[in-house]
């Protein structure tokens, strides 16, 4: 019996940035053989000349340094592209394409996230790759999809969480509209993408069937926030963006605690939660007056309750508030730094790092797939590939392509291992 | 056409919004779920708000509309020996149960997977909580900004002199069915070849935390705290939100590309010699000095302007949509991506339609089900009880 839930699927990985890496990589983490096929200048920007353009573009090198070989050391680029192997093909040449085609014929899936205009001028649509595999499923996956007007216009997370409605509702109140800290639309559409190739694959394996799916990152997205839509079209009103606060609850905030920029969150259903709140933090007498007696009096003098409720909070540490707060009942949290979320004690008893040894970067901790599974557990493979280390394991091994020719693409610049000098 | 999923049968014991989002998906994909709501109330969603004209009714919540479509609902109190029996009966013959309880819930109703795997071998059940069925935070409470905040996100989100903020209302709990949801595809794709079923552990705290670009790399590589930052990202300036004459557009320049195109939109081509902006470093250590140079030409200028016209010469930007906007956006609808949907009470809505396009295996969308409404089709139907039983088992609290 097979041990991973995708073994035996093999995907072809043509992605870029965060979103398609990503989507492959979860499949390639639930058992998934992921090629990632690139061209020599695809890890640009890891390169030496971009790093001197930014302290960080796409980089973030172990401690900070570039070495060598840069394109093979960064953080980011190993993060996504664990448990898959590497090629190099330049798909712009003929016999490039030839070996993509060829590679084509014996995989079950092809991921893209180019703007659609990149596969047609490559000559590589999905009529053309179902003629050498009639059950080949693909997905393209740009940011607004591969039909429509704008289809050929160029879209990163920060044009995607605008463009989708999410960012009109987020942020501080009476301020303008936010964004995530993170590209928010660029890990979530990675997840659609890898749903609906799971679908694909389980509708295949029924059926015997292919198929095409097209998934737009502002379609995907919008479907995240579908009850704010359908509440739009009840009443046509715009939600006010409201911070912290919540429509009923209160308090529901964030507030200081006792070291620098530490905060906890802490947020209060109804009366029985705020009776143990009360309770939890030693019943002050402010806390029993009248004007905080009930959910609506407390929304309504919200602000003077968070003044309050910091003067207890900041005597505290955040993760000591959770800990006195959660024993009661209440809801609240330690807003946490990316370090704190290393060593986050729940995580680290649910083993959610992986230690991930790379050749030529050194070993990490990234998180491990979310999904856990009783019977066929994501198991840490390999490590990133660095830039075309698989060419011949992969070229020779399955395609049969001669130590020679593999000598001779190398000499075009058809496959490589190294970017060609900038 | 086919549905990829006709034959699959859910048994749906989720509610609010995490455990929905995932069976709306199986759902919309063709496979039968069957929800099961607590008699009197149902599901908790059916109560949240917005509801047209701002009346709370059970049938009526924007909430629960969405996160339903296309289910069937029955009404039973788990807490009844019969419940139990019930669900046992219906574990027999379905492929995947969805649950979203607080940990300890089902097994105290004696439905834990070790129990009900030995009823059906095949069953693929899916528990989604907080934190996972494991760990010292277990049983603790949360809510979407409380998993914010301990995903790494909030103290990120917002700007660097004010408090962390909130995200996105309602991801993470999206974000665990989603993830759920593909558990569930490979799982059962897994078990066409093996002929066994699983259980599945989402936690949403992990789902979030690998929904990171660099956060984690910034500390892991380079020993850094990364700080709120507002709208502006370390890589690169402008990676920003403007104001403009009608609203907001977000710009990212030409992202660790050229600079040249950006300029020649805001009719500046001088800033490519201003050496306050040379590198991307230095364009974000400048950025307030940056927005003023650039600032006033968006100021002048509508979203719709500055989008086709920074589209066309290969600059990353888009407007700032609000909802009502994005359901007229022209995009949206030539591709046909609304969708309106009837319902007995609630009346026609519009609604998101899918959120992937699949050529052969299409997504079909029909409205959610009234409280109950499955109730004679499933236990006569389904179970083959006698009419009078649900009589019975309705005086008794249990539908």
């Amino acid at each position: 019996m097979k041990k991973l839930a995708l073994e035996g699927v093999r995907i072809l990985d043509l992605t870029r940035f965060w979103a398609g890496p990503l989507a492959a990589r979860v499949l390639a983490d639930m058992g998934a053989e992921v090629i990632k096929v690139e061209d020599l200048r695809s890890r640009g920007l890891a390169s030496v000349a971009s790093l001197q353009d930014s302290q960080m573009t796409a980089g973030l090198f172990p401690n900070g340094v570039p070495g060598e070989q840069p394109w093979n050391r960064s953080g980011m680029f190993n993060d996504y592209h664990r448990n898959k192997y590497g090629v190099t093909l330049d798909l712009t040449t003929q016999r490039g394409k030839e070996l993509f085609l060829e590679l084509v014929s014996i995989s079950d899936v092809v991921i893209e996230n180019y703007t659609p205009r990149v596969m047609k001028n490559f000559g590589l649509t999905y009529p053309v790759l179902k003629e050498v595999n009639p059950t080949l499923i693909m997905i393209s996956m740009p940011g607004f999809g591969s039909q429509g007007p704008y289809s050929n216009y160029m879209a990163l997370g920060t044009i995607v969480e605008p463009y989708c409605g999410m960012s009109s509702l987020m942020g501080y109140e009476k301020d303008g509209p936010s964004l995530m800290g993170v590209n928010y639309s660029d890990p979530a559409s990675a997840m659609n993408a890898a749903s609906a190739i799971t679908l694909a694959l389980f509708h295949r394996r029924r059926t015997g069937k292919g198929q095409y799916i097209d998934l737009a990152h502002i379609e995907a997205m919008a479907c995240l926030i579908g009850h704010a839509y359908v509440g739009y079209s009840m009443n046509k009103k715009q939600p006010e963006r409201r911070g912290n606060r919540h429509p009923s609850w209160a308090p529901h905030g964030c507030y200081r605690c006792k070291g620098e920029d530490e905060w906890v969150v802490i947020a209060v259903a109804n009366d029985e939660e705020w009776d143990s709140f009360r309770r939890a933090i030693g019943n002050p007498p402010w806390a029993g007056e009248k004007r905080f007696s009930d959910p609506l009096s407390r929304l309504k003098n919200h602000d003077e309750l968070d003044k309050l409720i910091e003067e207890w909070t900041t005597r505290h540490d955040h993760y000591e508030v959770m800990q006195i707060l959660q024993q009661a009942g209440v809801v609240a949290a330690p807003v946490v730094t990316n370090k704190e979320l290393l060593e986050d004690p729940h995580l680290k008893a649910r083993e959610y790092y992986w230690d991930v040894p790379h050749p030529q970067a050194g070993t990490f901790p990234y998180t491990r797939l979310p999904q856990l599974f009783s019977k066929t557990p994501a198991t840490l493979r390999g490590s990133a590939p660095c830039l075309g280390e698989h060419n011949e394991m992969i070229l020779s091994g399955l395609l049969g392509v001669t130590k020679d020719e593999l000598e001779e693409l190398e000499a075009q610049g058809v496959i490589g291992t190294r970017p060609p000098p900038e | 056409m086919e549905n990829a999923l006709s034959g699959i049968k859910v048994l749906d014991l989720t509610h609010h919004i995490a455990g929905p989002y995932c069976t709306k998906l199986l759902a919309a994909f063709g496979a039968e779920v069957l929800k099961v709501e607590r008699p009197g109330g149902g599901d908790i969603s059916r109560r949240m708000g917005p509801f047209p004209n701002d009346e709370p009714h059970v049938e009526k919540s924007a909430f629960f509309l969405y996160l339903n479509t296309d289910k069937k609902s029955i009404t039973l109190n788990l807490k009844a020996a019969t419940g139990k029996e019930i669900i046992k009966e219906l574990v027999k013959d379905v492929d995947v149960l969805v649950e979203n309880f607080a940990p300890r819930v089902m097994p105290s109703l004696g439905l834990d997977y070790q129990t009900l795997e030995k009823i059906n071998p095949r069953l693929v059940m899916a528990s989604i909580s907080n934190f996972g069925q494991t760990g010292p935070y277990r049983d603790y409470k949360a809510n979407d900004m409380m998993e914010y905040a301990l995903s790494g996100h909030m103290y990120i989100n917002g700007h660097p002199k004010r408090e962390p903020l909130n995200g996105i209302e309602h991801q993470p709990e999206y974000q665990g069915g989603l993830h759920a949801f593909s558990a569930i595809m490979a799982a059962l794709f897994w078990r066409e070849e093996s002929g066994e079923g699983q259980c599945i552990d989402i936690s949403i705290q992990e789902c979030l935390g690998q929904e990171h670009e660099y956060t984690l790399v910034n500390y892991t590589h380079r020993g850094q705290i990364q700080e709120r930052l507002g709208n502006r990202f370390e890589i690169e300036h402008p990676l920003t939100i403007y104001p403009c004459k009608d609203g907001h557009i977000s710009m990212s320049g030409n992202f660790a590309l050229k600079q040249e195109p950006l300029y020649l939109l805001v009719d500046r081509l001088d800033l490519l010699d201003d050496p306050r902006f040379q590198s991307a470093r230095e364009r974000f250590e400048n950025a307030d000095e940056f927005d003023a140079e650039v600032g006033p030409w968006f100021l002048e200028r509508t979203r719709e302007e500055i989008f086709h016209s920074a589209q066309e010469l290969r600059v990353l930007c888009g407007p700032v949509l609000n909802l009502g906007e994005a359901l007229e956006d022209v995009h949206y609808n030539e591709r046909g991506f609304w969708q309106d949907i009837d319902h007995p009470t609630a009346g026609k809505l519009t609604y998101p339609g899918a959120p992937f396009v699949m050529e052969e295996t299409p997504w079909q969308a029909s409205r959610a089900p009234l409280l109950g409404e499955h109730n004679e089709e499933t236990y006569c139907g389904w179970l083959g009880r006698h009419k009078e039983d649900l009589v019975r088992m309705r005086q008794a609290g249990i539908i």
